[in-house]
């Protein structure tokens, strides 16, 4: 073991832990603020949302929520008085702003867009990953560093560098807007990450598992299957959520290629501001929301995550 | 169960050849070992065989049958891996019955054979634990479960108990020798220990940079080593070389070392002038100050019912096996008697055994005897 790995596993003296656990703190702070203020604002009203100065304490009310699911149309208050007793919490709000609910948003389909765009890209992005990221492991690829080096190059440009001929060749293509198209797009993006994630945590397992396996009857597949797979559990997940949190997140894609019945949440929830006046509520309603899956998978797999991410780190 | 016959098997990693032209059989119901240092290709054959890796040349015929291009899974034989290693993610009872349920055999089956398997290595209490919890001796049993519980053609094992600390290592050899003695299966055991081979083999296969350097019982091998090489690996300490030149003419019985006339076993062939060994085994030297060989005491290991005595002779340090009972002090003049009937003879070139009275009872294995070391 050279000297400087063998500092590194030195426990760190208790200053250097205190100051090392002072900025983490300091940091998860400041990072937490604006999904704090997000989540205060998605239960105030419009006033209370553009307060000024900003009001910590308020009210709060589903008014963002309603807005964000509905949209209204505006009527006499004589018209809204001609009605029925309101129907439901929104109702209610909603009356008081002299409008009535016309119907549903688009925020709903929008929001499942997402999710199908995001999962069906991480499941291929996974899939393709792992049968690749076996190969490159496992076999005698020719040329393999080079293919590995090419597989990785395709993420060193900004993605949004291609985003014209990518728009070009979706429109011949008729891939624009549909939820196939983003999902090939986000695979075509992700893959590249997955493979070499998945096959530093497939090097990792011993080929003798497969082996053995092979040995005992299996063929290759079953081996794969039955021996290899169990034990990549951690690097699948981490590689998934990884995959995930980019498909969910991105927008400069999402913005030039779906306008309509394939939108994502991401373009969608900025276009609310302009539906009747600046409606920050309905806005700070979207976005915690649209926080909500990630966040749920993330604490699902956060120790899978962990290990993803400490990876370079933990390896042999 | 099946005789292996491996016939001039060859393998090269680009330019590297990792074995040379190996043959050997390894009868039906024997006990085979392959010793040698590390990389001498102990693995690489034993992986050849298990169809693991496609040999460069030669033939591998199981049982009279030629399986040399055959997939793995065709061949019907059981691995144990050096590392390796059992599923960390099925319990023991899974594991043992895993080979079993690729042949897609019904599940009562296989609870009854992984239960005969488990009683047999008497591992049966510890059929529904986690693997990640037992001991060394234990996981090892449970790889040997794997193995015996298809009852498969034969046994390839590759340094099984490389990883197992001395006490256990010399209790599962007493237990694999047992259990091989009960259910007789042809089997080829890795090993770079030599306790080990020796302890267990029916047939050994000394191995070196790819090269078998002698086939035999591990008394042949011991008694009779077929090159230099063998000679200084096996034993603790190893057989002790004295230079000496000239040639040897058949029927000589004598030669000169370090001006001292010694006896030697009759020499059964014609040697051109060369560099020569002679080579002493430790236990074959007694003290004798009548003896024309001398040296003086240069240390000595005391080992409770002999002691290995260190001699400081013109040719270098001899060491000799002798009683503990001997009292020496450092420095003192010793004469050097060797037992004329077991000493073995060498050409330093070619490293190889020189043909004398010893070898005139060889037994023929059907195997090349002894090849050439390469210098
Ligand atoms: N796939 C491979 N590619 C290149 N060289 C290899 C390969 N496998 C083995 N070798 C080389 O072949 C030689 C023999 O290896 P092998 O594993 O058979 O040795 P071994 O006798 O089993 O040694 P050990 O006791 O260390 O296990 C080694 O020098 C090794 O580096
Ligand atoms: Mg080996």
């Amino acid at each position: 073991m050279s000297l400087t790995s063998a500092h590194s596993v030195v426990a760190p003296s208790v200053v250097s832990k205190r100051v090392a656990g002072t900025i983490i703190v300091l940091y998860a702070l400041i990072s937490i603020v604006p999904l704090l203020w997000i989540f205060a604002t998605s239960f105030k009203t419009p006033p209370d949302s553009i307060a000024y100065p900003p009001k910590i304490l308020f009210q709060p009310s589903l008014e963002g929520y309603c807005n964000l699911f509905s949209t209204r149309t505006r009527q006499t208050p004589e018209y809204i008085n001609s009605l029925g007793p309101a129907t439901g919490v929104c109702d209610e709000t909603v009356r008081k702003r002299n409008m009535v609910i016309a119907g549903p948003s688009n925020f709903m389909p929008r929001f499942v867009n997402s999710l199908i765009i995001a999962f069906g890209s991480t499941f291929c992005a996974v899939f393709l990953g792992t049968l690749s990221a076996y190969g490159f492991s496992r076999f005698k690829v020719p040329l393999a560093d080079d293919l590995l080096f090419f597989i990785l190059s395709t993420r060193m440009m900004p993605p949004i560098a291609v985003a014209i001929p990518i728009y070009l060749m979706y429109r011949e293509l008729g891939l624009s807007d549909t939820a196939l198209g983003m999902i090939l797009l986000y695979t075509a993006v992700n893959v590249s990450l997955a493979v070499w994630l998945l096959k530093g945590f497939i090097d990792e397992i011993p080929r003798e598992y497969e082996e053995a396996a092979m040995i005992d009857g299996y063929t290759r597949l079953q081996a794969f299957w039955r021996t290899v797979l169990p034990q990549a559990t951690t690097g699948i997940a981490a590689t998934a959520i990884f995959c995930l949190i980019f498909a969910w997140n991105e927008y400069a894609f999402a913005a030039l290629l779906t306008s309509g019945t394939a939108q994502t949440a991401p373009p969608f929830i900025p276009t609310i501001i302009g539906e009747g006046g600046q409606d920050w509520p309905a806005v700070a309603a979207g976005t915690t929301i649209f926080l909500v899956p990630i966040l749920v998978f993330t604490i699902l797999l956060r120790k899978q995550l962990l290990r993803g991410i400490t990876f370079g780190a933990v390896r042999k | 169960m099946a005789e292996i016959r491996v016939e001039h098997l060859r393998k090269a990693f680009g330019d590297f050849v990792a074995v040379q032209d190996s043959s050997f059989v390894v009868g039906d119901g024997e006990f085979f070992v392959m010793l040698g240092p590390s990389g001498c290709g102990k693995t690489t054959t034993l992986r050849m065989i298990a169809g693991l890796e496609l040999p460069t040349g030669g033939k591998i015929l199981l049982g009279g049958e030629d399986v040399t291009m055959r997939r793995a899974r065709e061949r019907d034989i059981a691995f144990v891996f050096q590392l390796f290693a059992l599923y960390p993610h099925m319990n023991v009872r899974k594991n043992i019955g895993f080979p079993l349920l690729a042949q897609g055999m019904p599940g009562i089956e296989i609870r009854q054979r992984v239960e005969e398997t488990a009683k047999l290595l008497r591992i049966d209490h510890l059929l529904n634990k986690s693997v990640s919890g037992l001991s060394g001796g234990d996981r090892q049993r449970v790889a040997l479960g794997r193995a015996i519980v298809r009852r498969p053609k034969c046994f390839l094992m590759d340094e099984p108990l490389g990883t197992l600390d001395t006490e256990f290592r010399d209790l599962m050899v007493h237990e694999l020798r047992e259990l091989h003695n009960r259910i007789h299966a042809t089997t080829v055991y890795v090993t770079h220990d030599q306790m080990e081979a020796m302890s267990m083999a029916d047939k050994i296969a000394v191995m070196n940079h790819g090269v078998i350097e002698q086939f035999g019982t591990p008394r042949e091998i011991y008694d009779r080593p077929a090159t230099m090489f063998v000679a200084d690996f096996i034993g603790s300490p190893p057989m002790n070389f004295l230079g000496f030149g000239g040639g040897l003419s058949k029927g000589a019985s004598e030669i000169v070392v370090q001006g001292a006339k010694v006896a030697v076993p009759e020499v059964r062939e014609d040697i051109a002038p060369a560099d020569m060994a002679l080579g002493i085994r430790p236990e074959h030297i007694r003290f004798d100050d009548g003896s024309k060989l001398r040296g003086a005491i240069y240390g000595t290991e005391y080992l409770g019912t002999t002691q290995i005595v260190a001699v400081e002779t013109s040719g270098g340090i001899i060491k000799a096996r002798v009683p503990a009972e001997i009292r020496l002090n450092p420095g003192d003049q010793v004469g050097l008697a060797l037992s004329s009937t077991r000493l073995s003879l060498f050409e330093k070139g070619s490293g190889r055994a020189v043909r004398t009275a010893i070898h005139d009872t060889v037994i023929h294995h059907g195997a090349s005897q002894g090849r050439a070391h390469r210098g």
